[in-house]
């Protein structure tokens, strides 16, 4: 079983966003995502400035027998890309909601508000129906 | 206890080296019109060794190795059949291995009679029209395939055509192979069955359609039973029918991939035709077409005029796909696989496939009926097989990586594990026809004794290996900490 | 039957264990229609016996010449040691090592080949092989593009003294992706690409370069120059390079002020013999920060459960069978044997030894030039230094002579009319170790006739 926060938005891609304080959206990869993956040995984050579109990949991270993708669930721009993980990529697997979030971005105007997302209720049934 | 064998490097101590095999210094002035500033200033750090130490260590080393000279290797999808020594002595015959490859066609026909005939002989068992024979492996041989369909639509003005469609239990090569070619990859589900969902072919095709890339028998093992409807769907549609040749080795002599509609086929010499697999390599992807895609097929050829061969090249073939080796090929290899069909012949050739198949499918019976599950139960095996392991992963925490670790402690290389990705916690299990009755019933012996471990004493299978030269290795620090290069340790 | 170890009574203790009563019983899931009733056009089976006389006979037919002949693959003594340790079994019949505990001997030696290699290269990291130069070429160019990301262009420069071949493999294989490859001309008195000809991509995009040393006529080129042109232009550096002459020549790593980017060659030269043109391996090497943008298997050194060193294959995600459709590239099997055979060679040679047999070669290529400039009707084509090769220029048609050398048992070099038909007559001949003065004075005499024929004819 894995951890669900109720208090974010998700995909069906397994990313997980947070609405900051300063309007920018704050993305990772959720729990389930993680434990699939196994143990992190390189995340590539993007860099601050880069424009991105709504399903663009925009952060790859590879355990030992993958590699994934993770895309941009919106059209915005990258502010900032999380410095620790190249030094310690097994963050993400800690602590998937906290310390080991990939990116943050600025939505495009209108973006986020004509954007559809999964609650934390529609992302577990996502997950009951993989058997995850 | 096992002493573990040095790095070569420390071995190394400055001056000594095997000086018999050096050619005798000319002096320094010999080297005087050689411009100073592109110069190498510090002689490269290689190791400096003697000729005893330096056999020793690889001798060594090589004792280190399961191989298919020491041990059975039921590596699925990888044919590890027997590799005959004959092979490898006339391959190596001293003319052979003196010929430059641009020496003249004159002073090489004995060389290219043998590659003619091998085109030839391929062409026979495949079915096919026509045989390329300079693809260095598989992938590469992939690459070939898939180019030839392109350049097929792009001279029919059709170059729109772009999509490439694989089943979802595909060999990762061929996905990356679509890419490699500039195509994007269509995945089409597979049934229960094990067949392709033609449902969701019929769906898939339209006028983007490139290819479809398919093995037969399938990655699971099993025989894709509606295969002239699937080409039906795909030729109707105007695409083109792509073999991926690794699973051959389960049909050589009793089906041949042109009759059942491929137009464009790749070999894998170093698993159905025995050539050595040598630690990685060197294969050769030898690739066969139907009529359709003869201009396209990639140089050089062999080409026979009367009794004379000679090299057919950019100007026999405009519309080539091009050269894809500085030279031909693996030349060696390509002796290797003549000499190997010329010593089954025209019946050996047609017996590989039974007895593959007699092999799996005997296996197969004998380690269900030892009670492990097959993947699918209700088909037969067709030179190899899937047996899933996620009753013990779940009942008894043992996973099929266990298993395989274990089985190396009783002396056999672990089958392929966890391919194809559909299954969970599988071995797929290819014993080739070269195997014995004996070898066989050992290996379900072993198999039987490791689920009693597994059920009894699951610590030693779990935290197997115990008897090799190392244990279970941390591929995670591997890949976190790299060390790609020896590096001296520090002096204190 | 051949390797097929079954007798009757095996046979059919295994149907009866199945429950068929045939073999062909086990076929039944596949349509009659589609069954193969004899491989016909098939030869019946040979005897080993009869197959060793097929074979020797061809190779007798075909019989040994002296050869004059580089262009990409090199005639090198290999010590008796290299092959009688490569085809032992344990290497010969090994797998790809992915169950690394029953592979430490293929996975030491690949770390072993990994650090020589990456040193002789003047890089950091190296991967297990590639099939040979030209498509270790090709996959550099693929990764140049890949790993210049302040590139739009996938636009590569790539000078006519690169080896014809590659280029042609560079196209075959990498045009499908959308790169492009400009030809950059070389001055014809020099037989050089001049640095000075690269002034004129000034201020646009281009993604990489590629500079072949020593090139393909055997000249060097401005190593420095070109590199600090591209680098000071945002565009990588491909270096194709010969592994021999890397113990006299500067390596790649130290070309211009930071050094190559990428750098790839044809192995062949290294314990592999000529072999009529395979199999060889590429190498490929690079530097730390692109690794992860590198094709094929690299292998790496760890610790297992008990703390004890081990080496496996590394850095896996980014190939085929994980990464699948966006993999960095297709490659699978590479060409493992030629590298064991390479890394046996390199320590039985050594430092001293690779740089007596790269000053023996150059010692005697200028002989050869010497002697065979002393013919009428035969000059050098360029002035300036050369390694190991270099291009002759004739008097007539070279074809005709390179037939009457043939002939005699001469491989006498490589007749550039069909590439390169600016140069005229020209034959690009090479000499290394294995050539004696007895040899060269031989070709000598042997050319001298064959003009003096060819102008009487």
């Amino acid at each position: 079983m894995s951890n669900v926060p109720a208090d974010l938005k998700y995909t069906k891609s397994h990313e997980w966003l947070r609405t900051l304080a300063d309007g920018t959206v704050e993305i990772g990869v959720t729990d389930h995502a993680q434990h699939a993956l196994g143990d992190l040995v390189f995340v590539e984050v993007p860099e601050a400035g880069r424009t991105v579109k709504a399903g663009e990949a925009c952060a790859v991270v590879e355990s030992v027998k993958a590699a994934s993708d993770v895309y941009a669930p919106l059209d915005g721009q990258i502010t900032a890309g999380n410095p620790k993980l190249s030094a310690e990529p097994e963050t993400v697997n800690a602590e998937p909601y906290g310390a080991g979030w990939l990116l943050r971005l600025r939505p495009a105007p209108g973006a986020l508000a004509a954007a559809q997302f999964l609650s934390a209720a529609e992302y577990q049934e996502v997950l009951d129906a993989e058997g995850g | 206890m096992s002493v573990r064998e040095k790095v070569i490097f420390e071995y190394s101590h400055p001056g000594r080296g095997a000086s018999d095999q050096w050619p005798h210094d000319p002096g320094a002035a010999a080297l005087g019109d050689l411009p100073a500033k592109l110069r190498r200033s510090r002689a490269p750090e290689l190791p400096e060794v003697g000729e005893l130490e330096t056999v020793r260590h690889f001798t060594r080393l090589s004792q280190l190795n399961f191989s298919i000279d020491t041990h059975f290797y039921p590596l699925g999808s990888c044919t590890m059949k027997y590799n005959p020594k004959a092979c490898n002595q006339y391959a190596m015959l001293p003319e052979f291995l003196a010929r430059h490859p641009l020496a003249p066609e004159s002073h090489g026909q004995g060389f290219l009679a043998c590659l003619y005939e091998l085109q030839e002989m391929l062409k026979e068992v495949t079915g096919m029209q026509g045989v390329a024979l300079s693809p260095m492996a598989g992938a590469h041989g992939e690459f070939a395939g898939v180019a030839m369909i392109r350049a097929y639509h792009r001279a029919r003005g059709d170059g729109g055509r772009n999509e490439i469609i694989v089943p979802e239990a595909a060999h990762g090569t061929n996905p990356a192979t679509a890419t490699m070619c500039g195509c994007v990859v269509r995945e089409i589900p597979v049934e229960l069955s094990g067949d392709v969902d033609i449902e969701a072919l019929r769906r898939a095709v339209g006028p983007n359609t490139a290819g479809i890339m398919l093995t037969n028998p399938s990655t699971l093992g099993v025989f894709e039973r509606r295969i002239g409807e699937v080409a039906r769907v795909v030729h109707e549609a105007g695409g083109l029918l792509y073999y991926d040749g690794a699973n051959l080795n389960a049909i050589l002599g009793k089906v041949r991939p042109g009759d059942m509609g491929f137009d464009v086929i790749h070999m894998n010499l170093h698993k159905t035709f025995s050539t050595p697999h040598g630690g990685g390599g060197p294969g050769a992807g030898a690739v066969g077409v139907g009529v359709r895609l003869l201009p396209f097929l990639p140089i050089p050829l062999v080409g026979r005029e009367g009794e004379r061969y000679r090299w057919l090249a950019e100007n026999d073939l405009p519309q080539s796909i091009g050269r894809l080796s500085a030279f031909m090929g693996n030349a060696g290899v390509l002796l290797r696989a003549y000499i190997y069909m010329r010593l089954l012949g025209r019946d050996g050739l047609q017996q590989v496939g039974e007895y593959a198949t007699l092999n799996a499918n005997y296996l197969l019976k004998r380690l269900t009926a030892a009670g492990f599950d097959a993947a699918y139960p209700q088909r037969r095996a067709s030179h190899e097989f899937i047996v899933t392991l996620k009753r013990q992963a779940r009942e008894l925490n043992v996973t099929a990586m266990d298993f395989a670790k274990r089985l190396l402690d009783y002396g056999f290389h672990a089958p392929t594990t966890y391919f194809p990705l559909l299954v969970p916690e599988c071995l797929l299990i290819e014993p080739t026809e070269t195997e014995s009755k004996d070898t066989l019933d050992a290996f379900v012996t072993a198999m039987s004794q490791i689920q009693r471990e597994a059920e009894q004493e699951p610590g030693r299978v779990t935290s197997a290996p115990h008897t090799m030269p190392v244990r279970r290795l941390d591929d995670v620090r591997a890949a976190r900490q790299l060390d790609l290069t020896w590096k001296p340790t520090p002096q204190p | 039957m051949a390797f097929i170890p079954h007798t009757e009574a095996d046979v059919a203790a295994m149907l009866a264990a199945i429950g068929v009563s045939r073999i062909e019983g086990l076929f039944d899931e596949i349509p009659d229609e589609l069954r193969v009733r004899s491989f016909a056009g098939v030869p019946e089976a040979l005897n080993e016996m009869e197959v060793g006389r097929l074979m020797s006979e061809r190779a007798r037919s075909d019989g040994t010449s002296l050869c004059f002949l580089g262009a990409g693959a090199y005639e090198h003594h290999i010590p008796a040691a290299v092959w009688a340790i490569t085809t032992r079994g344990e290497f010969y019949s090994a797998y790809t090592p992915y169950q690394a505990e029953a592979s430490q001997g293929t996975l030491q030696l690949i770390y072993e080949f990994q650090t020589m290699i990456a040193r002789l290269t003047g890089m950091q990291v190296a991967n297990a092989s590639m099939y040979d130069g030209a498509s270790a070429a090709a996959e550099a160019a693929l990764m140049a593009v890949r790993s210049n990301r302040k590139s739009q262009a996938a636009r590569l420069l790539v000078p006519t003294t690169l080896h014809p071949h590659y280029r042609r493999v560079a196209v075959a294989m990498a045009s499908n992706q959308g790169l492009t490859f400009e030809e950059l001309p070389y001055c014809t008195a020099e037989g050089i690409v001049p640095a000075a000809s690269l002034a004129r991509y000034d201020g646009e995009d281009v993604t990489a370069l590629l500079v072949q040393q020593p090139n393909f006529f055997g000249r060097l080129e401005d190593v420095d120059a070109l590199t600090d042109w591209a680098h000071a232009h945002g565009a990588l550096v491909i270096a194709v390079v010969n592994p021999t002459s890397l113990a006299l020549f500067k390596p790649p790593g130290e070309w211009g002020a930071r050094g190559a980017d990428i750098a790839v060659g044809e192995g062949q030269p290294l314990g592999v013999p000529l072999s009529s043109g395979g199999p060889y391996f590429g190498f490929m090497t690079t530097r730390m920060e692109l690794v992860r943008q590198m094709p094929g298997r690299i292998v790496g050194r760890t610790l297992d459960t008990a703390g004890r060193d081990g080496f496996t294959l590394t850095l896996q995600a980014r190939e085929q069978h994980i990464r699948r459709g966006k993999a960095t590239s297709n490659i699978c099997t590479n060409q493992g044997l030629l590298v064991t055979a390479a890394t046996i060679y390199l320590s039985l040679m050594g430092p001293q030894g690779l740089e007596r047999t790269a000053a023996a070669c150059h010692a005697r290529t200028r002989e050869l030039l010497t002697a065979l400039t002393r013919v009428p009707g035969v000059r050098l084509a360029f002035a300036g230094p050369c390694f190991h090769e270099a291009v002759l220029q004739l008097d007539r048609p070279v074809a005709p002579v390179l037939r009457t050398l043939a002939r005699g048992g001469i491989v006498g070099g490589l007749d550039l009319g069909g590439y390169y038909p600016e140069l005229g007559h020209a034959l690009l001949v090479c000499a290394t170790e294995t050539k004696t003065s007895a040899d060269i004075d031989r070709y000598r005499a042997s050319l001298s006739e064959a003009l003096q024929a060819a102008r009487a004819a």
